[in-house]
C-alpha cells in the first residue's frame, strides 16, 4: 500500500524526513500565504508600513549615531549605510521572531492536526522574504539617489546573503520555537535579545571601528558577513571579505543543523506541552 | 496465521501505553521551574526514560496497554468516560503525539479531525478558508478543486464566501467547517465527537454526512463520540476504555451496556417496585443451582421471585431475550400469549419458573427482558435491558465449534448423512 504510517515511542535522535516534507509542500506554501495575506489586514497604512519602518529607523539612526555620534560610514553616505545593514538585520530579525513564535502562535493546529512541525517555523520565510523584496526595492532607490551604483557582483551576493541569512534565522529559530513551547521565557527575552543583537551585529556602525581581537569575535555573528558584504557591493565594490563571508555560512549552516536537531527531537511533546 | 491476519488489518495497534506527569497539564512552565526541580532531584533528569514502564512519582498512565486491530470497512466506536484516554487514543493514532510504549501500524492515508475548524483564520475569507483549512487537514489543492462546489453547497455560505470568516454567525462557522472536513477523503479517518456542535438541525445532517461516508466509501473509521444514538447507528464494533485501559471490545451493543451500566446478572438484583399493581420483583436468577452458568445445548431456567400486596388475576409474565448486536428478541415468551396460561398472582410471596429445556442459542452475551403485561392491552412493567448475562462456550457432544458465533446464532437438532454407492 502507499501510504503505511507506523508510529512508535519516539526515538531521541531525528532527522528530516524529507521525503515527508516533499509531500507536505503545499501546506508549507499555504503557511507562508496566510501570513502574508493575515500580515497587514485591518491596517490603515498597509503593505507601506514594509517601507515606512525601515525608512524611519534609517532617518533616526542617521540623526544620532551618524550626525551626533558621528559614527564613521566608509565610503558609502551614512543613510545609505545603515539602511543597506537594516535590510538585512530585519530579515534575521523578523524570521527569528516570527518562527519562533510560530509554534504558539498556531497552537490549535498543532494540538489537532499532524503535519512535520517544522513546517510552522520554516514557511514564515515567506512573508518576511516579502518584506525584504520590497525594502530592497527601496535600498535601490535611495542608492541611486546617493548616485551610488551597485557592482555587478550585487547578483550574486544579495542571493548568497539571503540564503546565508535565512539558515542563520532559521536555525536559531527553530531552537527557539522548541524551547518556547516548553518555557515561555522566550516570548519575554527575545524582543529584548533582538534589542542587543542589533548592537552586536554592524548595522550602524563599521567593524573597522574595532580593535581586531574583537573585529575576530563578531564575525563569528553570521550577520556580520553578510552585512559586510552587502556594503561592499551596494557601494559599487568588487572587493570582498571572502573570509568572513564564509565564516557567516559555516557558522549559518551549523545553527541550521542544531536548530534542526533540536527541534526534531524536542517535537513529539510539542503537542502536550503547547 | 499471523500473515494472512496481518494482510487483512487496515490498523493495528499493539500495547499502546501513553504515560503523563500531572504537571504536563499545566498551561507553561517557567525556566526557572525545571532549574528549581533539577536542584530538588538532581539525578531525575538524567535517568529519564531509561524504564518507561515503571511509573515515577506525580505520573500516570493515560493510555495503559490498548491493543485492536481494525479491518478494512471498519467503524469503530470508541465510548468511555470523560478522562478515560479516547482523546488521548485519538491523539497517538493521529502522530499528534507520540506513544512512550508500543507500536501502531495504520495502512492508508490517515485523515484525522479531532476539532472542526482547526486552523481557521478569522481575517481570511470563507473561501481562503476553505483552501487553509483543506490544506492543513492534508487535502491537495487539486482535491479541494474538485470539491469546492460541494462543499460550499453542504455547508450552505455561497453568498459568503468573500466574507471574512469572523463575520460569520457561529452556525455559519461551524457548518462551513464541518463541510471542508466531511469531504475529506482517505482510507482511514479518525474523528473525535465533532457532532457534538451545531443546533440539532446541523447535527442531524452531519450525522447523516458521517452515515453516508462510513456506508458508501468502504472507509476505516475510528469514531469518539458521548452521543450513543450515533455510536449505535455509525459503529459496528466498538471499544470500551476506563481509566487508560480497554476494558471491552465488541459488538456495540455490549460496549454501550456496559457504558450505560446495564447490570450484570452476577451483580447483586436490586428489587424492583411494579407501583401500579402493588407489587414487589425481589429477585431474578437464571440457572441458581449453576451459581448462574449458563451453557449453550443446555438447559436455562429463570427463577422470578414476585412479593404482592394483593391477589392479582389476568396477568401475562413475559420473558425476553435479546441478542446484543441484533434489534428485536432472540426468544420471546408470554405466560398467556404465547402458551395460553391464565397466572393468579397471590397476596404474599410468588415464585414463578420458566424453564427451556434446551437452551440452544451460541456463546455469546444475551440481555434478559422481563414485562409484566395485561395480554393484548399493555404492559405495566417493561425492561428489555434488565441484565446481560454470558453465554459460556462449549463443545456440544461431538462438535468442536458448534457453540461459537461464527458456526451460526442457534443451534439447532439436525442430522447429517452421505449415502456411498
Amino acid at each position: 500500500m502507499s501510504y503505511t504510517t507506523v508510529i512508535k515511542p519516539k526515538s531521541k535522535w531525528m532527522l528530516l524526513d524529507i521525503e515527508e516534507l516533499w509531500r507536505y509542500r503545499e501546506l508549507f506554501w499555504i503557511f507562508a500565504w496566510r501570513d502574508i495575506k493575515v500580515r497587514y489586514k485591518q491596517t490603515l497604512f498597509g503593505a507601506s508600513w514594509a517601507v515606512f519602518q525601515p525608512l524611519t529607523s534609517t532617518f533616526i539612526f542617521t540623526i544620532f549615531f551618524g550626525n551626533f555620534a558621528k559614527i564613521p560610514s566608509g565610503d558609502l553616505p551614512y543613510p545609505l549605510f545603515v539602511l543597506t545593514g537594516l535590510v538585512f538585520w530585519n530579515y534575521f530579525s523578523g524570521i527569528l521572531s516570527r518562527a519562533s513564535n510560530s509554534l504558539i502562535e498556531n497552537e490549535g493546529v498543532v494540538k489537532k492536526v499532524y503535519f512535520p512541525r517544522e513546517i510552522l517555523p520554516l514557511s514564515t520565510v515567506g512573508a518576511n522574504l516579502v518584506d525584504f523584496g520590497i525594502s530592497l526595492i527601496l535600498l535601490l532607490i535611495v542608492s541611486f539617489y546617493f548616485h551610488f551604483v551597485p557592482s555587478l557582483l550585487t547578483l550574486f551576493i544579495v542571493p548568497l546573503c539571503l540564503i546565508i541569512s535565512t539558515l542563520g534565522a532559521e536555525g536559531l529559530g527553530l531552537f527557539l520555537a522548541s524551547f518556547n513551547v516548553k518555557y515561555r521565557d522566550v516570548r519575554y527575552a527575545l524582543p529584548f535579545f533582538i534589542q542587543i543583537m542589533i548592537f552586536l551585529t554592524p548595522v550602524i556602525y563599521p567593524t573597522s571601528i574595532m580593535r581586531p581581537s574583537f573585529r575576530e569575535i563578531i564575525a563569528l555573528n553570521p550577520m556580520t558577513g553578510v552585512i559586510e558584504a552587502a556594503r561592499t557591493v551596494f557601494s559599487g565594490g568588487n572587493i570582498l571579505n571572502w573570509q568572513t563571508l564564509l565564516i557567516a555560512g559555516v557558522v549559518s549552516v551549523l545553527l541550521f543543523i542544531t536548530g534542526i536537531y533540536y527541534f526534531k527531537s524536542t517535537e513529539g511533546f510539542f503537542a502536550d506541552l503547547v | 496465521m499471523p500473515i494472512l491476519f496481518n494482510m487483512k488489518s487496515i490498523i493495528e495497534v499493539n500495547h499502546v501505553s501513553k504515560k503523563y506527569k500531572y504537571g504536563e497539564f499545566q498551561p507553561y512552565y517557567t525556566l526557572r521551574d525545571t532549574l528549581a526541580a533539577i536542584v530538588r532531584t538532581p539525578l531525575q533528569i538524567f535517568s529519564q526514560n531509561k524504564r518507561p514502564s515503571v511509573l515515577r512519582k506525580g505520573e500516570f498512565w493515560a493510555l495503559k496497554d490498548i491493543s485492536f486491530k481494525l479491518n478494512q470497512g471498519d467503524v469503530l466506536g470508541i465510548i468511555g468516560p470523560n478522562g478515560s484516554g479516547k482523546s488521548t487514543l485519538l491523539k497517538v493514532l493521529s502522530q499528534i503525539t507520540p506513544p512512550t510504549r508500543g507500536e501502531a501500524v495504520l495502512r492508508g492515508r490517515v485523515g484525522s479531525l479531532l476539532e472542526v475548524g482547526t486552523g481557521f483564520q478569522q481575517e481570511l475569507t470563507g473561501r481562503e478558508n476553505i483552501y487553509l483549512n483543506g490544506a492543513i487537514l492534508g487535502m491537495k489543492r487539486r482535491e479541494i478543486n474538485k470539491k469546492f462546489d460541494e462543499i460550499v453547497n453542504f455547508a450552505g455560505v455561497e453568498k459568503f464566501l468573500d466574507t471574512p470568516v469572523k463575520h460569520y454567525s457561529s452556525g455559519m462557522y461551524m457548518r462551513l467547517a464541518f463541510a471542508v472536513a466531511a469531504h475529506l477523503d482517505s482510507e482511514i479517518l479518525i474523528v473525535d465527537e465533532v457532532l457534538a456542535v451545531g443546533d440539532a438541525e446541523f447535527q442531524k445532517k452531519s450525522l447523516g454526512k458521517m452515515g453516508e461516508i462510513t456506508r458508501n466509501e468502504g472507509r476505516t473509521i475510528l469514531f469518539v463520540s458521548h452521543n450513543m444514538t450515533a455510536i449505535k447507528n455509525l459503529c459496528n464494533k466498538a471499544i470500551l476504555l476506563q481509566k487508560g485501559q480497554k476494558v471491552f471490545e465488541g459488538s456495540v451493543g455490549s460496549a454501550i451496556d456496559k457504558y450505560t451500566k446495564t447490570p450484570d446478572i452476577r451483580k447483586k438484583f436490586v428489587p424492583i417496585k411494579v407501583s401500579e399493581l402493588n407489587l414487589i420483583i425481589k429477585q431474578i436468577t437464571i440457572n441458581e443451582y449453576l451459581h448462574g452458568k449458563i451453557y449453550p445445548g443446555k438447559p436455562l431456567k429463570i427463577d422470578i421471585r414476585i412479593l404482592s400486596k394483593e391477589n392479582l388475576k389476568g396477568l401475562g409474565i413475559n420473558l425476553m431475550i435479546s441478542q446484543d448486536d441484533i434489534n428485536g428478541h432472540a426468544f420471546s415468551s408470554d405466560t398467556k400469549i404465547t402458551k395460553g396460561m391464565d397466572i393468579t398472582i397471590k397476596k404474599g410471596e410468588n415464585h414463578v419458573t420458566c424453564l427451556i429445556n434446551s437452551f440452544d442459542l451460541s456463546s455469546g452475551r444475551y440481555r434478559l427482558g422481563l414485562g409484566i403485561d395485561k395480554p393484548f392491552d399493555k404492559y405495566y412493567y417493561l425492561n428489555e435491558n434488565l441484565f446481560y448475562f454470558d453465554v459460556l462456550e462449549t463443545t456440544l457432544k461431538h462438535s468442536l465449534v458448534s457453540t461459537l458465533p461464527d458456526y451460526g446464532r442457534v443451534y439447532m437438532e439436525h442430522e447429517w448423512s452421505i449415502e456411498n454407492d
